[in-house]
């Protein structure tokens, strides 16, 4: 028995891709940071395509199939090539796992090389517990937090228990659920700024959840809405913070929270 | 029927600055959402129910011509007639066709979004009939002369105290001291004022959830019974129902009537599931002289073999609405249609043209509550998506919307200059941003700013710090 384990390869080192999205490289290069560690200290082999951009959804979101088609070209190329594909944000992630197929037709060479890739692509919180099966991570946080669910990693990848579960294993943090935590937070992209007035009612309402919960920070997992969350409440003055989930799992959330100097 | 849908914004700034609204906007989250919940998860099978619904319009559809034809045949062996409307204006002046042959002074009407839809009670009126809603929302709104705020409870925009104010000023033959303030009082004042206007009704207009080829019959289904004397007491019944209504049997009624309710109210059932077949037979009780269908397209056929095919499935529950945090937050006016909310954001550019109608379907965060939601599961930011594609493909957007996204994807394709920028950004905003770590102002982001503070990010991008060497 002992000889057969021993002459087994051990299993190799999947090949990682990292995509950080580009909220994360330009708005909050700690998440990436987080992301890289995390994947890196739980074994993976992990690259940096410095040629990534965007994934393309603020194209698709305004109706420009063809400019989107060409970014989406450009990611699978560059990317296609990992064992996986591993965005720390839901909606980035679902945009190049759910729509990137949808954008080409059926049957055409993309589309096989978009379903192909689609199927490598994860999002970062998803990725450690379902592909690497991670039940826990060595972290510390000191804080009572609440998790925001953001819409299309909840209902476009059913991320929802993953999150919850790595964030209750953190030494020293207690999580507190929030009134309807899987809202949107009013974020939605360019409806932020075309239609300022409307997000600001809906995020007013998580902002006022956030603060009811009683905790003093929130997490989510992406960093559109967490930007949208944070400014509403450092606008009100408020002294609860953001972070991505990323850098509390990851044990460097020792850094300045979202919008904090 | 006027729609302001251009006026989007400006219906919502105004809607979201009205106190009273926003009270009454607390009823569509506490009244639906965890009802809805309730009911579903009381019901194992209800999942699988929602793809037997889907499926079964998703048949219907691929053979709508087929079901319709049916249908009309069972009508017409029932002594009913059908009559075809393509447009709205058919419709209108089939209905009125139809009245003035009957002589008609009076009508009453049962909730029907679809005459809504074709603006039935203004032609009506001009022309001299009297057209009398029998829903209490639907009363409620016509008193007020407004038009519904959402598919199933027209009147959830109004307070109660807003309606006491209404019937004391319409209800003048009413006793001045009588007690109103409480919801029971006012239904019951509404049920005696509209009881003499059933008898005095010529003609009963109804619209339908259902109609079944199967047997010809159409079903209405309500809460308060009013249908049922609408289409029972007057000499003429009119059914008014767009052609996605038809399903192929009874039992496939039952089946979507499963989710109907739940989805819609949390009800197991609505109160009252009332069929109706042809005129009255000789050995019935009661039942009308004449029975009339009108079978309205108003563009939905084209919708088939579309990207849009899939709205015809809608069962017009309201669910999606319900759930919408856009319209939680501005109410059902603001779309300035007759169909609000998610649904409305998909329908109202086919019917009214998507050069009047572009914002709805811009107008969502894209959360997805309402797909999760839909009984029927129909793909709605999907199909808002397509909207907005149509809309892009016509440059209907503003010029500079369009060229600062024609600039960004330019660059997002070109990752040099695309780093080059975002290392320039990053750079000026974390200067800007200081030691406070946010702006509270941007040249350029009013529209982030005006409400919320502006995180500063760091002077370098991820990717310029990894290709550094950080780690
Ligand atoms: S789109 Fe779906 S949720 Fe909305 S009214 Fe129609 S069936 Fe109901």
């Amino acid at each position: 028995m002992t000889s057969e384990t021993s002459t087994r390869p051990s299993p190799a080192r999947p090949k990682v891709g990292l995509f950080v999205t580009c909220l994360v490289d330009l708005m909050r290069p700690a998440v990436g940071f987080a992301a890289a560690r995390l994947l890196s200290n739980n074994g993976c082999d992990l690259a940096v395509p410095p040629e990534q951009t965007c994934c393309g959804q603020p194209a698709f979101n305004s109706g420009d199939r063809d400019d989107t088609r060409a970014i989406a070209e450009q990611v699978i190329a560059t990317f296609e090539g990992f064992d996986y594909v591993v965005v720390p944000s839901g909606s980035c992630a679902a945009m190049m796992k759910v729509h990137y197929p949808e954008l080409f037709a059926a049957g055409s060479n993309w589309r096989d090389r978009a379903e192909a890739f689609s199927a490598k692509v994860f999002e970062l919180v998803s990725f450690l517990t379902d592909v690497l099966k991670i039940e826990a991570l060595d972290a510390r946080f000191e804080a009572s937090a609440t998790y925001h669910d953001s819409c299309s990693g909840l209902r476009e990848l059913g991320i929802h228990d993953q999150p919850r579960k790595l964030l209750s294993g953190i030494d020293g943090l207690t999580m507190t659920e929030m009134k309807d935590p899987d809202i949107c937070c009013g974020f939605g992209g360019t409806f932020c700024v075309k239609y300022s007035d409307i997000s600001n009612a809906i995020v007013e309402r998580k902002a006022a959840n956030i603060t009811a919960s009683g905790a003093d920070t929130v997490l989510a997992g992406d960093l559109g809405c967490l930007l949208n969350m944070a400014g509403k409440l450092k606008r009100d003055g408020s002294a609860v913070k953001a972070r991505h989930v990323a850098e509390v799992l990851a044990g460097m959330a020792d850094t300045p929270a979202i919008g904090e100097g | 029927m006027l729609i302001t849908a251009p006026k989007f914004k400006e219906n919502a700034a105004k809607a979201l600055v009205d106190k009273s609204l926003q009270k009454a906007l607390g009823n569509v989250e506490r009244g639906f959402v965890a009802k809805r919940a309730k009911a579903a998860a009381a019901l194992p099978e209800f999942d699988a129910l929602r793809d037997a619904a889907r499926d079964i319009k998703n048949h219907t559809l691929e053979n709508l011509d087929l079901y319709l034809e049916a249908y009309e045949e069972k009508v017409t062996a029932a002594g009913g007639k059908v009559h075809w409307a393509s447009t709205a204006e058919d419709a209108r002046d089939a209905i009125l066709d139809i009245c003035t042959a009957a002589n008609a002074r009076t009508v009453t009407k049962g909730k029907s979004m679809i005459t809504e839809e074709i603006g039935l009670n203004d032609h009506l009126e001009v022309n001299g009939i009297h057209p009398v809603e029998t829903d209490l929302g639907e009363y409620i709104i016509q008193l007020r002369g407004e038009t519904p705020s959402h598919i199933i409870a027209p009147a959830v925009h109004v307070n109660k105290e807003e309606i006491e104010a209404d019937f004391r000023r319409v209800h003048t033959h009413l006793p001045k001291d009588r007690q109103i303030t409480e919801p029971t009082a006012l239904l019951s004042e509404a049920r005696v004022v509209l009881r003499q206007e059933y008898f005095n009704a010529d003609v009963g207009i109804t619209g339908a959830n259902f109609l079944i080829a199967e047997t010809g019959s159409s079903i209405i289904v309500t809460n308060e019974g009013n249908g049922d004397l609408t289409q029972t007491l007057p000499r003429v019944h009119i059914v008014v129902a767009s052609i996605e209504k038809v399903v192929p049997t009874l039992e496939d009624v039952s089946t979507i009537l499963r989710v109907l309710a739940r989805s819609a109210t949390g009800q197991d059932m609505s109160v009252y599931t009332t069929l109706s077949t042809g005129p009255r037979r000789p050995e019935d009780p009661d039942g009308p002289d004449e029975y009339h269908v009108i079978l309205l397209d108003n563009g939905r056929s084209s919708m088939l073999g579309t990207e849009f095919q899939d709205m015809l499935r809608c069962i017009r529950c309201g669910a999606c609405m319900n759930h919408c945090p856009v319209y939680h937050a501005v109410g059902g006016h603001a779309y300035g249609s007759v169909y609000p909310g998610p649904m409305g954001a998909v329908l109202t550019p086919k019917l009214w043209g998507i050069d009047q109608s572009g914002h709805l379907p811009n107008a969502s965060t894209f959360c997805g509550r309402c797909e999760s939601v839909c009984p029927m599961h129909i793909p709605l930011p999907k199909m808002m998506r397509h909207w907005r594609e149509r809309a892009f493909e016509a440059h209907q957007e503003p010029a500079a919307q369009r060229y600062g996204l024609k600039l960004w994807a330019f660059m997002a394709k070109r990752p040099k200059l695309y780093h080059l920028a975002t290392g320039i950004a990053a750079r000026v905003m974390s200067l800007l941003g200081g030691a406070k770590g946010r702006l509270s102002s941007l040249p350029l982001a009013g529209g982030w700013t005006k409400h919320r503070d502006l995180p500063a990010p760091e002077t370098k991008t991820f990717l310029k710090q990894w290709a550094e060497g950080k780690r």
